[in-house]
C-alpha cells in the first residue's frame, strides 16, 4: 500500500464546481432525512410518526433537483442515460460497474429516486393530502412488514446517496480528495447532521411532530459528534502528504470555521446538557429548539464543508 | 514500417536524449486530427503549448535544467526536451472510473475514449494522474491522443511519429519497441550517460505504459509519477466504503441512543391531544398510529 507522504499529483482538476456543490449539498440532505425518518417511523415511539413523514416529506423535495444537477452539469446533457445503458457499438446491456463511485452511484439515484417517491405517495396518501383510489390501493400494499423493509431498504440507500459522493472524491488522482479515505463517512456524518437539524426545523411547523423535537435535537448533537471526529481524521489522513495546507489555506479556512462553528451549539449541547437518564429512557435536559438560528447554523456549515472540500482541490 | 495488425500490441517509444523540440509532433497532429488548438501562451520559455488537453495531444515539454550560474564544461547539464503524450497505460487510471465505458482499450492495446459514448461527467479528468485528459466545451466530451486509431486502422503509423524528423517518437509493436529502447538504454549508459533511465518500459508503473520513454532525468523532473505514487484511484474504494459504512453503523447507533424510550407527551392517553393541554390539535387524518402499527393503519378512514 502506498504511503500516504510517497503521494505526487500531477492531475489536472475536473472542474466540478457551481452544478456539483449544492448536489453535494442537497444529496447529503434527502439520503440524511430519509434515514432519519425510518429511523423515527422503525425505532421510535408511535408519536413520532408525525416527524418519520415531515422527514419523509423533506427527503423527496431535497431529491428532485438533485438528478437535474448532475444532468444540466455533464457536458453532453441529453446523453445522462449512457450512465445505466451501455451504448458501446456492439456492446448492449446496462453499465454497472461496481469499482466506480460514479457508476455505482448513478445506479444509486435512480434506486433511491424509486424508493423515496412512493415513500413520498405514501405519507401523502396516509396525511389525506392525495386522495386517489389507486394510489391508496397501491399504498395498502405498503401497510405492515412490507412497508417496514420498504423503508429499511430505502435507509440503507439513502445513507449510501448521502456519503457516496465522498467515496466519489476519493477515488481519484485529485490531490486532498485522494489523500484521504474520510470523506464517504464525513459527508454521511455532515448530511446525518444537517438533516436532524433541518427536520427539527421543519417539525416547529408542524405541531404534532414536535413530540420528536428532543430525540432530533440529541441525534443532531451525537451526528456532530461523529462528524467532527471523522474532520479530525481528515485532518490526520492529510498530514503525512503535506496536503493540509491546500486543504485549510486561505480562503478555505473561512468555510471550516463556518463549518465548525455549526458543530459548536451541538457539542456544546452535549457537554452542558447532561444525557438525563432517567426511568423514562434518555431524554435531552434542556431541548434547545426555540430558535431557528441554530438548525440554520448546521445547514449552513453542511453546505461550507462541501464546498471547501470540493473547491480546495481544483 | 511493417504491416500494423489488430490483436497486436502498439505504442509509442519516446527517446528523449534526441528530442530538439522541434514541435513536428504537436503540428502533426493537429492536422491530422483537425484540432483547433489554444491560443498560444508566451512565458519564460519556449513552451506556448504548455499542457496536453483536449486540443493538445502531444506536448513539447521544455525543461529549463540548467543552473544560471556558469558551469564547467563537461558537466552535461541540458535543456530537457520531452514529447509527452498519453500514456496508453495498461491499467488505466481513466478507463476505471469512466462510469459510461467510453474509454475503451482497441484491438491494438491503445486507449481510446469513444466520442459518441462520453457524456461528459469529466470523471476521466480528476483520475489520469499524467494531465493528459481535456475537456472540449465545444463538444461537450473528453478528449485526449487516440494514438492515431484511424490511422492504425488504415495500416498508417500516428502522425506525431511520422513527422518526427530525430526519431525521438518510434512507433511499433510493443515488444519490438522494448528491445530497442534497451538497446539504446545500454548504449547510452556505455557512453557514460548514466542518468538515462526508462520509464514505463516495465510493469512498475501502472501495469506497464503503452508509451513509454527513455528519459534524461528522474521523472519526477518531468512532472512524471514516479514508481512509488503512480497509484490507482480505485485505492480508496475500500477505505472510502468501509469508512461510509462504519459512520452508517455508528449514526445507527447514535440515532438509537436518541429515540430511546422517552416520556409520552402530555396527550399520551388522547393521542389528537386538545389545545388546552397545549398539544397539538387533530390535524386531518394524521393520527399517529396505534400502538404496534408503523404508519397509521388504524387512521381514521
Amino acid at each position: 500500500m502506498m504511503l500516504l507522504a510517497d503521494a505526487q499529483h500531477f492531475v489536472r482538476p475536473p472542474e466540478w464546481t457551481w452544478y456539483i456543490v449544492p448536489y453535494f449539498f442537497l444529496a447529503g440532505l434527502a439520503g440524511g432525512s430519509y434515514a432519519i425518518a425510518t429511523l423515527l417511523r422503525l425505532r421510535g415511539e408511535r408519536w413520532d410518526e408525525p416527524a418519520a413523514r415531515v422527514g419523509y416529506y423533506a427527503a423527496f423535495l431535497l431529491f428532485v433537483p438533485c438528478p437535474i444537477l448532475l444532468t444540466v452539469d455533464l457536458g453532453k446533457p441529453l446523453d445522462f442515460w449512457h450512465m445505466l445503458v451501455n451504448t458501446t457499438p456492439g456492446g448492449g446491456g446496462l453499465n454497472f460497474k461496481p469499482w466506480s463511485p460514479m457508476s455505482l452511484g448513478s445506479w444509486g439515484l435512480v434506486v433511491f429516486g424509486l424508493f423515496v417517491t412512493v415513500t413520498f405517495v405514501e405519507v401523502l396518501v396516509h396525511d389525506g393530502v392525495l386522495r386517489l383510489g389507486l394510489a391508496d390501493r397501491a399504498v395498502r400494499l405498503l401497510d405492515g412488514m412490507p412497508g417496514k423493509i420498504w423503508n429499511l431498504v430505502g435507509a440503507v440507500l439513502a445513507t449510501f446517496v448521502a456519503g457516496y459522493t465522498g467515496v466519489l472524491l476519493a477515488v481519484s488522482n485529485q490531490p486532498i480528495w485522494s489523500d484521504t479515505w474520510t470523506l464517504g463517512g464525513l459527508f454521511l456524518a455532515s448530511g446525518l447532521s444537517g438533516s436532524a437539524a433541518l427536520i427539527t426545523m421543519l417539525v416547529h411547523y408542524r405541531r404534532e411532530a414536535q413530540f420528536s423535537t428532543g430525540a432530533l435535537v440529541l441525534s443532531e448533537r451525537l451526528f456532530a459528534l461523529l462528524e467532527l471526529a471523522l474532520i479530525v481524521l481528515f485532518v490526520v489522513t492529510l498530514i503525512p502528504n503535506g496536503a493540509l495546507g491546500d486543504a485549510f489555506g486561505f480562503p478555505w479556512i473561512l468555510l471550516w470555521l463556518v463549518a465548525f462553528a455549526a458543530l459548536l451549539p451541538g457539542l456544546g449541547g452535549l457537554v452542558t446538557d447532561r444525557l438525563a437518564v432517567t426511568g423514562e429512557g434518555t431524554v435531552v435536559a434542556q431541548p434547545a429548539v426555540a430558535s431557528m438560528a441554530v438548525p440554520g447554523l448546521i445547514l449552513i456549515g453542511v453546505l461550507a464543508l462541501r464546498v471547501a472540500v470540493i473547491l480546495s482541490a481544483q | 514500417m511493417a504491416e500494423i495488425t489488430p490483436g497486436k500490441a502498439y505504442g509509442f517509444f519516446t527517446d528523449t536524449s534526441v528530442c530538439i523540440g522541434c514541435k513536428a509532433c504537436e503540428v502533426a497532429c493537429k492536422e491530422w486530427n483537425q484540432l483547433p488548438g489554444n491560443r498560444p501562451v508566451f512565458g519564460d520559455g519556449y513552451d506556448n503549448t504548455r499542457s496536453l488537453d483536449s486540443q493538445n495531444w502531444r506536448h513539447v515539454q521544455f525543461i529549463d535544467n540548467v543552473p544560471d550560474e556558469t558551469m564547467g564544461g563537461g558537466q552535461g547539464k541540458a535543456w530537457l526536451m520531452m514529447s509527452d503524450v498519453c500514456k496508453h497505460c495498461t491499467h488505466a487510471s481513466c478507463m476505471e472510473v469512466c462510469p459510461t465505458g467510453a474509454i475503451i482499450r482497441t484491438e491494438f492495446d491503445t486507449v481510446f475514449i469513444q466520442q459518441s459514448v462520453c457524456n461528459g461527467c469529466r470523471d476521466c479528468i480528476a483520475a489520469c494522474p499524467y494531465d493528459v485528459i481535456g475537456f472540449d466545451e465545444q463538444d461537450g466530451v473528453a478528449r485526449k491522443c487516440t494514438l492515431c486509431y484511424d490511422r492504425l486502422q488504415g495500416g498508417l503509423e500516428p502522425a506525431c511519429a511520422k513527422a518526427c524528423p530525430t526519431d525521438s517518437i518510434q512507433f511499433g509493436p510493443l515488444d519490438e519497441l522494448r528491445q530497442q529502447a534497451s538497446t539504446r538504454l545500454n548504449d547510452l549508459h556505455a557512453q557514460g550517460v548514466t542518468q538515462a533511465n526508462l520509464y514505463g518500459h516495465d510493469e512498475s508503473v501502472y501495469g506497464g505504459l503503452n508509451a513509454f520513454f527513455l528519459l534524461m532525468d528522474k521523472p519526477e523532473a518531468y512532472k512524471l509519477p514516479n514508481t512509488k505514487n503512480a497509484v490507482l484511484p480505485s485505492r480508496n474504494n475500500f477505505g472510502g466504503w468501509l469508512t461510509g459504512a462504519a459512520t452508517a453503523v455508528l449514526g445507527l447507533f447514535a440515532g438509537l441512543i436518541a429515540l430511546r424510550r422517552r416520556q409520552p407527551p402530555p396527550s399520551a392517553t388522547t393521542p389528537q391531544g386538545t389545545p388546552a393541554q397545549g398539544a397539538p390539535p387533530p390535524a386531518k387524518e394524521t393520527t399517529p398510529p396505534a400502538e404496534g402499527s408503523t404508519r397509521g393503519e388504524a387512521r381514521v378512514p
